[in-house]
Protein backbone atom coordinates (compact mmCIF):
# COMPACT_ATOMS: atom_id res chain seq x y z
CA UNK A 1 0.00 0.00 0.00
CA UNK A 2 1.18 3.61 -1.37
CA UNK A 3 -0.19 6.79 -0.92
CA UNK A 4 0.72 9.21 -3.65
CA UNK A 5 1.19 13.13 -2.43
CA UNK A 6 -2.15 13.86 -3.63
CA UNK A 7 -4.17 11.45 -2.19
CA UNK A 8 -2.66 12.04 1.10
CA UNK A 9 -3.72 15.30 0.76
CA UNK A 10 -6.86 14.48 -0.30
CA UNK A 11 -7.75 12.40 2.38
CA UNK A 12 -6.40 14.77 4.87
CA UNK A 13 -8.90 16.78 3.86
CA UNK A 14 -11.21 14.23 4.20
CA UNK A 15 -10.18 13.86 7.88
CA UNK A 16 -10.40 17.40 8.58
CA UNK A 17 -13.84 17.89 7.21
CA UNK A 18 -15.29 15.14 9.10
CA UNK A 19 -13.73 16.32 12.86
CA UNK A 20 -15.06 19.75 11.87
CA UNK A 21 -19.16 17.84 10.90
CA UNK A 22 -18.83 15.91 14.32
CA UNK A 23 -17.45 18.86 16.17
CA UNK A 24 -20.41 21.17 14.67
CA UNK A 25 -22.86 18.61 16.09
CA UNK A 26 -21.30 18.37 19.11
CA UNK A 27 -21.78 21.73 19.72
CA UNK A 28 -25.39 21.35 18.38
CA UNK A 29 -26.09 18.56 21.03
CA UNK A 30 -24.80 20.04 24.06
CA UNK A 31 -26.30 23.44 23.01
CA UNK A 32 -29.51 22.11 22.97
CA UNK A 33 -29.43 20.53 26.51
CA UNK A 34 -27.51 23.24 27.57
CA UNK A 35 -30.53 25.20 26.42
CA UNK A 36 -33.16 22.94 28.08
CA UNK A 37 -31.27 22.57 31.20
CA UNK A 38 -30.87 26.43 32.01
CA UNK A 39 -34.88 26.79 31.44
CA UNK A 40 -35.97 23.88 33.33
CA UNK A 41 -33.13 23.83 36.66
CA UNK A 42 -35.80 26.13 38.41
CA UNK A 43 -38.50 23.68 38.06
CA UNK A 44 -36.78 20.62 38.78
CA UNK A 45 -34.79 21.80 42.19
CA UNK A 46 -38.35 23.42 43.13
CA UNK A 47 -39.76 19.82 42.32
CA UNK A 48 -37.14 17.72 44.19
CA UNK A 49 -38.10 20.63 47.56
CA UNK A 50 -41.53 19.83 47.20
CA UNK A 51 -41.59 16.22 47.18
CA UNK A 52 -39.01 16.13 49.96
CA UNK A 53 -40.88 18.56 52.24
CA UNK A 54 -44.24 16.82 51.15
CA UNK A 55 -43.23 13.22 52.63
CA UNK A 56 -40.96 15.19 55.94
CA UNK A 57 -44.82 16.78 56.50
CA UNK A 58 -46.33 12.96 56.37
CA UNK A 59 -44.53 12.59 59.90
CA UNK A 60 -44.51 16.17 60.92
CA UNK A 61 -47.16 18.39 60.87
CA UNK A 62 -45.55 22.03 59.69
CA UNK A 63 -47.28 23.60 63.38
CA UNK A 64 -44.87 21.17 65.39
CA UNK A 65 -41.90 22.93 64.61
CA UNK A 66 -40.91 26.41 63.56
CA UNK A 67 -37.60 26.40 61.86
CA UNK A 68 -36.73 26.13 58.58
CA UNK A 69 -36.52 22.23 58.60
CA UNK A 70 -35.36 21.70 55.43
CA UNK A 71 -32.20 23.58 55.71
CA UNK A 72 -31.05 22.76 58.97
CA UNK A 73 -29.92 19.27 58.51
CA UNK A 74 -26.21 17.80 59.01
CA UNK A 75 -24.66 13.97 57.60
CA UNK A 76 -24.31 11.74 59.58
CA UNK A 77 -22.20 8.36 59.03
CA UNK A 78 -22.66 4.92 60.57
CA UNK A 79 -22.46 1.81 58.28
CA UNK A 80 -23.64 -0.64 61.08
CA UNK A 81 -26.88 1.16 62.14
CA UNK A 82 -27.84 3.52 59.06
CA UNK A 83 -27.35 0.32 56.35
CA UNK A 84 -25.04 2.51 54.34
CA UNK A 85 -21.34 3.55 54.06
CA UNK A 86 -22.81 6.72 52.89
CA UNK A 87 -23.48 9.79 54.76
CA UNK A 88 -26.53 10.29 55.54
CA UNK A 89 -29.12 13.34 55.79
CA UNK A 90 -30.55 13.90 59.03
CA UNK A 91 -32.97 17.12 59.16
CA UNK A 92 -33.77 18.77 62.89
CA UNK A 93 -37.19 19.84 63.54
CA UNK A 94 -37.18 22.97 66.74
CA UNK A 95 -39.76 24.83 68.16
CA UNK A 96 -38.55 28.35 69.89
CA UNK A 97 -34.68 26.83 69.45
CA UNK A 98 -36.15 23.56 71.35
CA UNK A 99 -34.91 20.23 70.05
CA UNK A 100 -38.23 18.62 68.32
CA UNK A 101 -37.57 15.67 66.54
CA UNK A 102 -35.05 14.28 63.81
CA UNK A 103 -35.96 13.01 60.59
CA UNK A 104 -33.26 10.79 58.10
CA UNK A 105 -33.01 8.51 56.19
CA UNK A 106 -31.58 5.35 56.59
CA UNK A 107 -31.27 1.87 54.41
CA UNK A 108 -32.34 -1.29 55.02
CA UNK A 109 -29.77 -3.12 53.20
CA UNK A 110 -31.48 -6.97 53.05
CA UNK A 111 -34.59 -6.26 51.54
CA UNK A 112 -35.44 -9.23 49.28
CA UNK A 113 -34.24 -7.17 46.01
CA UNK A 114 -31.76 -4.65 47.39
CA UNK A 115 -31.57 -1.85 49.74
CA UNK A 116 -34.88 -0.05 50.67
CA UNK A 117 -34.46 3.29 51.86
CA UNK A 118 -36.90 4.88 54.61
CA UNK A 119 -37.70 7.71 56.27
CA UNK A 120 -37.70 7.62 59.89
CA UNK A 121 -38.77 10.43 61.95
CA UNK A 122 -37.63 10.28 65.69
CA UNK A 123 -38.99 12.71 68.76
CA UNK A 124 -36.64 14.24 71.12
CA UNK A 125 -37.88 12.04 73.95
CA UNK A 126 -36.81 8.92 71.73
CA UNK A 127 -40.44 7.66 70.60
CA UNK A 128 -41.19 7.01 66.41
CA UNK A 129 -43.08 9.66 64.71
CA UNK A 130 -43.24 7.12 61.87
CA UNK A 131 -42.03 5.44 59.45
CA UNK A 132 -42.20 6.08 55.21
CA UNK A 133 -40.89 4.05 52.88
CA UNK A 134 -38.79 6.48 50.18
CA UNK A 135 -37.66 3.87 47.62
CA UNK A 136 -37.33 -0.14 47.03
CA UNK A 137 -37.82 -2.71 44.96
CA UNK A 138 -39.52 -5.45 46.54
CA UNK A 139 -42.24 -7.57 44.55
CA UNK A 140 -45.27 -6.05 43.46
CA UNK A 141 -48.15 -7.67 45.13
CA UNK A 142 -46.01 -9.38 47.39
CA UNK A 143 -43.11 -7.20 49.59
CA UNK A 144 -44.69 -4.13 48.64
CA UNK A 145 -47.37 -3.76 51.35
CA UNK A 146 -44.65 -1.59 53.40
CA UNK A 147 -46.00 1.34 51.16
CA UNK A 148 -48.75 3.39 52.27
CA UNK A 149 -50.59 3.16 49.11
CA UNK A 150 -50.99 -0.76 49.53
CA UNK A 151 -51.40 -1.10 53.43
CA UNK A 152 -51.16 0.57 56.59
CA UNK A 153 -48.72 -2.37 57.94
CA UNK A 154 -45.82 0.65 58.25
CA UNK A 155 -48.05 3.01 60.56
CA UNK A 156 -47.65 0.66 63.36
CA UNK A 157 -44.70 1.74 64.34
CA UNK A 158 -45.82 5.15 64.99
CA UNK A 159 -45.10 5.66 68.60
CA UNK A 160 -42.86 2.89 69.45
CA UNK A 161 -39.60 3.16 70.69
CA UNK A 162 -36.88 1.17 72.41
CA UNK A 163 -39.09 0.33 75.37
CA UNK A 164 -42.22 0.09 73.68
CA UNK A 165 -41.58 -3.30 72.51
CA UNK A 166 -38.00 -3.70 74.13
CA UNK A 167 -34.93 -5.32 72.66
CA UNK A 168 -36.61 -9.17 72.01
CA UNK A 169 -39.96 -7.55 70.89
CA UNK A 170 -38.05 -5.85 67.77
CA UNK A 171 -38.79 -8.50 65.54
CA UNK A 172 -41.78 -9.52 62.91
CA UNK A 173 -44.19 -11.78 64.61
CA UNK A 174 -42.94 -15.21 62.85
CA UNK A 175 -39.45 -14.68 64.70
CA UNK A 176 -40.91 -14.12 67.62
CA UNK A 177 -42.04 -10.38 67.77
CA UNK A 178 -44.47 -7.98 67.84
CA UNK A 179 -44.68 -6.87 64.03
CA UNK A 180 -46.97 -8.24 61.92
CA UNK A 181 -45.66 -9.82 58.47
CA UNK A 182 -47.92 -11.29 55.63
CA UNK A 183 -47.30 -15.29 55.40
CA UNK A 184 -45.34 -15.85 52.16
CA UNK A 185 -43.20 -12.26 52.34
CA UNK A 186 -41.55 -12.19 55.71
CA UNK A 187 -38.48 -11.00 53.71
CA UNK A 188 -39.42 -7.17 53.25
CA UNK A 189 -40.96 -6.62 56.69
CA UNK A 190 -37.86 -8.58 58.75
CA UNK A 191 -35.45 -6.23 57.11
CA UNK A 192 -38.03 -3.04 57.66
CA UNK A 193 -38.39 -3.74 61.72
CA UNK A 194 -34.44 -4.08 61.90
CA UNK A 195 -33.70 -0.93 60.02
CA UNK A 196 -36.41 0.81 62.81
CA UNK A 197 -34.63 -0.56 65.32
CA UNK A 198 -31.30 0.04 64.41
CA UNK A 199 -32.25 3.60 63.46
CA UNK A 200 -33.71 3.93 67.25
CA UNK A 201 -30.50 2.46 68.99
CA UNK A 202 -28.72 5.02 66.37
CA UNK A 203 -30.83 7.91 68.13
CA UNK A 204 -29.95 6.85 71.38
CA UNK A 205 -26.19 6.59 70.94
CA UNK A 206 -25.77 10.06 69.04
CA UNK A 207 -28.74 12.34 70.39
CA UNK A 208 -26.67 14.89 72.20
CA UNK A 209 -24.50 15.71 68.92
CA UNK A 210 -26.96 15.76 66.52
CA UNK A 211 -29.22 18.64 67.59
CA UNK A 212 -25.65 20.36 68.32
CA UNK A 213 -23.96 20.28 64.98
CA UNK A 214 -23.58 22.76 62.91
CA UNK A 215 -24.75 22.20 59.06
CA UNK A 216 -21.72 20.38 57.52
CA UNK A 217 -21.18 19.29 53.80
CA UNK A 218 -20.76 15.67 53.28
CA UNK B 1 -51.34 4.10 -3.11
CA UNK B 2 -50.50 7.29 -1.52
CA UNK B 3 -47.12 8.10 -0.40
CA UNK B 4 -47.75 8.27 3.18
CA UNK B 5 -50.62 5.30 3.32
CA UNK B 6 -47.22 2.98 2.95
CA UNK B 7 -45.70 5.06 6.29
CA UNK B 8 -48.65 4.96 8.37
CA UNK B 9 -49.65 1.25 7.92
CA UNK B 10 -45.79 0.36 8.24
CA UNK B 11 -45.25 2.32 11.86
CA UNK B 12 -49.00 0.96 13.05
CA UNK B 13 -48.74 -2.39 11.86
CA UNK B 14 -46.65 -4.08 9.25
CA UNK B 15 -43.65 -2.83 10.56
CA UNK B 16 -44.33 -2.65 14.00
CA UNK B 17 -41.31 -1.93 16.26
CA UNK B 18 -42.34 -3.90 19.28
CA UNK B 19 -43.95 -6.91 17.38
CA UNK B 20 -42.42 -6.87 14.17
CA UNK B 21 -38.96 -5.32 14.20
CA UNK B 22 -38.95 -6.44 18.15
CA UNK B 23 -36.87 -3.57 18.83
CA UNK B 24 -36.51 -1.35 22.12
CA UNK B 25 -36.99 -4.66 24.01
CA UNK B 26 -35.67 -3.93 27.19
CA UNK B 27 -37.81 -1.19 28.04
CA UNK B 28 -41.01 -2.70 26.45
CA UNK B 29 -40.85 -5.57 29.09
CA UNK B 30 -39.40 -3.54 31.99
CA UNK B 31 -42.00 -1.07 32.60
CA UNK B 32 -45.31 -2.15 31.10
CA UNK B 33 -46.13 -3.59 34.73
CA UNK B 34 -49.34 -0.93 34.29
CA UNK B 35 -50.81 0.34 31.60
CA UNK B 36 -49.98 4.36 32.52
CA UNK B 37 -46.21 3.48 33.03
CA UNK B 38 -46.73 1.72 29.15
CA UNK B 39 -47.95 4.42 28.02
CA UNK B 40 -45.57 7.41 29.79
CA UNK B 41 -42.59 5.83 28.61
CA UNK B 42 -44.64 5.07 25.14
CA UNK B 43 -45.64 9.05 24.49
CA UNK B 44 -41.53 9.46 25.70
CA UNK B 45 -40.27 7.54 23.37
CA UNK B 46 -42.71 8.70 20.67
CA UNK B 47 -41.48 12.07 20.89
CA UNK B 48 -37.82 10.74 20.72
CA UNK B 49 -38.45 9.00 17.67
CA UNK B 50 -40.11 12.34 15.85
CA UNK B 51 -37.41 14.53 17.30
CA UNK B 52 -34.56 12.77 16.32
CA UNK B 53 -35.78 11.88 12.93
CA UNK B 54 -36.97 14.89 11.86
CA UNK B 55 -33.35 16.80 13.17
CA UNK B 56 -31.45 13.59 11.34
CA UNK B 57 -33.83 14.66 8.01
CA UNK B 58 -32.89 18.47 8.46
CA UNK B 59 -28.87 17.61 8.77
CA UNK B 60 -28.80 14.95 6.78
CA UNK B 61 -26.91 16.77 3.81
CA UNK B 62 -24.17 17.65 6.79
CA UNK B 63 -23.94 13.77 8.18
CA UNK B 64 -20.91 11.98 6.21
CA UNK B 65 -21.34 8.79 6.02
CA UNK B 66 -18.24 7.34 7.83
CA UNK B 67 -19.22 9.07 10.92
CA UNK B 68 -23.08 8.73 10.51
CA UNK B 69 -23.17 6.43 13.74
CA UNK B 70 -21.47 8.45 16.12
CA UNK B 71 -23.64 11.74 14.99
CA UNK B 72 -27.01 9.90 15.87
CA UNK B 73 -25.71 8.74 18.98
CA UNK B 74 -24.72 12.42 20.10
CA UNK B 75 -28.33 13.57 19.01
CA UNK B 76 -30.26 10.69 20.13
CA UNK B 77 -28.77 11.15 23.54
CA UNK B 78 -29.04 14.88 23.49
CA UNK B 79 -32.87 14.85 22.77
CA UNK B 80 -33.70 11.94 25.34
CA UNK B 81 -31.84 14.37 27.88
CA UNK B 82 -34.10 17.37 26.98
CA UNK B 83 -37.09 15.24 26.97
CA UNK B 84 -35.72 13.67 30.49
CA UNK B 85 -35.26 17.34 31.98
CA UNK B 86 -38.64 18.44 30.43
CA UNK B 87 -40.02 15.32 32.36
CA UNK B 88 -38.57 16.08 35.33
CA UNK B 89 -39.41 20.02 35.59
CA UNK B 90 -42.91 19.56 34.45
CA UNK B 91 -44.52 15.73 35.01
CA UNK B 92 -42.35 15.07 38.42
CA UNK B 93 -44.27 12.13 39.82
CA UNK B 94 -44.57 10.53 36.06
CA UNK B 95 -40.71 10.79 36.60
CA UNK B 96 -40.25 9.39 39.79
CA UNK B 97 -42.27 6.73 38.18
CA UNK B 98 -40.24 6.13 35.02
CA UNK B 99 -36.78 6.77 36.60
CA UNK B 100 -34.31 4.83 35.23
CA UNK B 101 -36.00 3.92 31.60
CA UNK B 102 -36.42 7.63 30.55
CA UNK B 103 -32.13 7.73 29.86
CA UNK B 104 -32.72 4.20 28.75
CA UNK B 105 -34.52 5.24 25.19
CA UNK B 106 -31.55 6.02 24.15
CA UNK B 107 -30.38 2.44 24.30
CA UNK B 108 -33.93 1.66 22.51
CA UNK B 109 -32.60 1.12 19.11
CA UNK B 110 -35.35 1.30 17.38
CA UNK B 111 -34.30 5.15 17.08
CA UNK B 112 -30.87 5.13 15.96
CA UNK B 113 -32.86 2.43 13.79
CA UNK B 114 -34.88 4.78 11.97
CA UNK B 115 -32.01 7.26 11.46
CA UNK B 116 -30.13 4.58 9.79
CA UNK B 117 -32.86 2.96 7.87
CA UNK B 118 -34.90 6.18 7.20
CA UNK B 119 -34.51 9.09 8.20
CA UNK B 120 -30.96 9.81 7.01
CA UNK B 121 -32.46 9.92 3.28
CA UNK B 122 -35.34 11.28 3.19
CA UNK B 123 -37.46 14.83 3.35
CA UNK B 124 -37.89 16.06 6.51
CA UNK B 125 -42.30 15.36 6.09
CA UNK B 126 -42.04 11.66 5.72
CA UNK B 127 -39.24 11.44 8.40
CA UNK B 128 -41.40 13.20 10.58
CA UNK B 129 -44.72 11.07 9.92
CA UNK B 130 -42.09 8.00 10.02
CA UNK B 131 -41.00 8.70 13.47
CA UNK B 132 -44.61 9.29 14.39
CA UNK B 133 -45.99 6.52 13.29
CA UNK B 134 -42.97 3.87 14.70
CA UNK B 135 -43.48 5.71 18.09
CA UNK B 136 -47.49 5.22 17.98
CA UNK B 137 -47.23 1.80 17.12
CA UNK B 138 -44.29 1.40 19.54
CA UNK B 139 -46.59 2.90 22.21
CA UNK B 140 -49.78 0.74 21.05
CA UNK B 141 -47.49 -2.34 22.24
CA UNK B 142 -46.78 -0.82 25.23
CA UNK B 143 -50.16 0.37 26.31
CA UNK B 144 -51.60 -3.05 25.61
CA UNK B 145 -49.21 -5.49 26.96
CA UNK B 146 -49.10 -2.91 30.57
CA UNK B 147 -53.28 -3.21 30.44
CA UNK B 148 -53.04 -6.92 29.67
CA UNK B 149 -50.72 -7.43 32.97
CA UNK B 150 -51.88 -5.08 34.93
CA UNK B 151 -55.44 -6.57 34.26
CA UNK B 152 -54.12 -10.18 35.11
CA UNK B 153 -51.95 -9.23 37.91
CA UNK B 154 -54.28 -6.65 39.67
CA UNK B 155 -57.50 -6.55 38.24
CA UNK B 156 -56.90 -3.08 37.44
CA UNK B 157 -56.67 -0.59 34.86
CA UNK B 158 -55.55 2.89 34.70
CA UNK B 159 -53.84 2.68 38.23
CA UNK B 160 -51.96 6.10 38.95
CA UNK B 161 -53.27 7.45 36.01
CA UNK B 162 -52.76 10.85 37.83
CA UNK B 163 -49.05 10.33 37.30
CA UNK B 164 -49.58 11.67 33.54
CA UNK B 165 -52.96 13.62 33.63
CA UNK B 166 -52.90 15.13 36.89
CA UNK B 167 -55.98 15.67 39.56
CA UNK B 168 -58.38 13.95 36.64
CA UNK B 169 -56.24 10.78 36.56
CA UNK B 170 -57.86 9.76 40.11
CA UNK B 171 -61.31 9.11 38.51
CA UNK B 172 -59.90 7.19 35.41
CA UNK B 173 -58.73 4.46 37.33
CA UNK B 174 -61.48 1.30 36.96
CA UNK B 175 -61.25 -1.23 39.53
CA UNK B 176 -62.60 -4.63 37.28
CA UNK B 177 -62.47 -7.66 40.02
CA UNK B 178 -63.20 -6.62 43.39
CA UNK B 179 -61.22 -7.90 46.03
CA UNK B 180 -58.68 -9.67 43.36
CA UNK B 181 -56.21 -11.75 45.23
CA UNK B 182 -53.50 -10.91 42.10
CA UNK B 183 -52.20 -12.90 39.62
CA UNK B 184 -48.36 -12.58 40.55
CA UNK B 185 -46.66 -14.14 37.32
CA UNK B 186 -48.47 -11.35 35.26
CA UNK B 187 -46.33 -8.59 36.88
CA UNK B 188 -43.27 -10.25 37.38
CA UNK B 189 -41.06 -10.41 34.25
CA UNK B 190 -41.84 -13.14 32.69
CA UNK B 191 -45.35 -12.09 32.64
CA UNK B 192 -44.25 -9.43 29.88
CA UNK B 193 -42.47 -12.26 27.62
CA UNK B 194 -45.63 -14.25 28.07
CA UNK B 195 -47.77 -10.92 27.40
CA UNK B 196 -45.77 -10.25 24.79
CA UNK B 197 -45.38 -13.95 22.98
CA UNK B 198 -49.68 -14.11 23.11
CA UNK B 199 -49.62 -10.21 21.09
CA UNK B 200 -47.04 -11.43 18.25
CA UNK B 201 -48.76 -14.53 18.26
CA UNK B 202 -52.49 -12.63 17.52
CA UNK B 203 -50.82 -9.97 15.19
CA UNK B 204 -49.85 -13.37 13.20
CA UNK B 205 -52.71 -14.90 13.54
CA UNK B 206 -54.88 -12.08 12.04
CA UNK B 207 -52.03 -11.32 9.21
CA UNK B 208 -52.83 -14.92 8.20
CA UNK B 209 -56.62 -14.28 8.20
CA UNK B 210 -56.74 -11.32 6.07
CA UNK B 211 -53.68 -13.05 3.60
CA UNK B 212 -56.59 -15.87 3.35
CA UNK B 213 -59.30 -13.85 2.64
CA UNK B 214 -57.43 -11.88 0.23
CA UNK B 215 -55.96 -14.80 -2.02
CA UNK B 216 -59.75 -16.44 -1.72
CA UNK B 217 -61.16 -14.91 -4.62
CA UNK B 218 -58.49 -15.00 -6.50
CA UNK B 219 -58.13 -18.61 -6.52
CA UNK B 220 -61.85 -18.52 -6.80
CA UNK B 221 -61.09 -17.03 -9.97
CA UNK B 222 -58.63 -19.26 -11.10
CA UNK B 223 -60.69 -22.58 -10.05
CA UNK B 224 -64.32 -21.34 -12.14
CA UNK B 225 -61.50 -20.74 -15.25
CA UNK B 226 -60.30 -23.97 -15.02
CA UNK B 227 -63.67 -25.57 -14.73
CA UNK B 228 -65.22 -23.48 -17.58
C1 LIG C 1 -40.66 -14.25 42.51
C2 LIG C 1 -40.70 -14.11 44.01
C3 LIG C 1 -40.71 -12.84 44.56
C4 LIG C 1 -40.75 -12.65 45.95
N1 LIG C 1 -40.73 -11.40 46.46
C5 LIG C 1 -40.74 -11.24 47.81
C6 LIG C 1 -40.70 -9.92 48.36
O1 LIG C 1 -40.68 -8.88 47.67
N2 LIG C 1 -40.71 -9.81 49.71
C7 LIG C 1 -40.76 -10.90 50.54
O2 LIG C 1 -40.75 -10.71 51.75
N3 LIG C 1 -40.78 -12.14 50.03
C8 LIG C 1 -40.78 -12.34 48.69
N4 LIG C 1 -40.82 -13.61 48.18
C9 LIG C 1 -40.97 -14.76 49.09
C10 LIG C 1 -39.63 -15.11 49.76
O3 LIG C 1 -38.84 -15.85 48.89
C11 LIG C 1 -39.86 -15.94 51.02
O4 LIG C 1 -40.39 -17.16 50.61
C12 LIG C 1 -40.85 -15.35 51.99
O5 LIG C 1 -40.51 -14.03 52.27
C13 LIG C 1 -40.83 -16.12 53.27
O6 LIG C 1 -42.01 -15.77 54.00
P1 LIG C 1 -42.64 -16.80 55.05
O7 LIG C 1 -41.52 -17.02 56.03
O8 LIG C 1 -43.80 -16.06 55.65
O9 LIG C 1 -43.03 -18.01 54.29
C14 LIG C 1 -40.79 -13.79 46.81
C15 LIG C 1 -40.77 -15.08 46.24
C16 LIG C 1 -40.75 -15.24 44.87
C17 LIG C 1 -40.74 -16.64 44.30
Amino acid sequence: MYLDIESKTVLEVRIIRIATILTLFAILGSGLVTFTYQITAQHIAANERATLLRTLNALISQDQYDNDLFNDFIWVQNEELLGTEQPVILYRARKAEQPVAVLFIPVAPSGYSGAIRLLVGINYNGTLLGVRVISHQETPGLGDYIETRRSNWILDFKGRSLTNPNESGWKVKRDGGVFDQLTGATITPRAVVKAVHQALLFYQQQRPALFNKDNVAP
Amino acid sequence: MNRYTTLIQDGLWNNNVGLVQLLGLCPLLAVTGTLVNGLGLGIATCVTLVASNVTVSLTRHWILTEVRLPIFVLLIASIVTMIELMIKAFYYDLYLALGIFIPLIVTNCAVIGRAEAFAVKQPVDRAFLDGLMMGLGFTLVLVMLGGLRELLGRGTLFDQAELLFGEFGYGLKITLFENYRGFLLAILPPGAFFGLGLLIALKNAIDRRLARRATQPFSLAITQQQTS
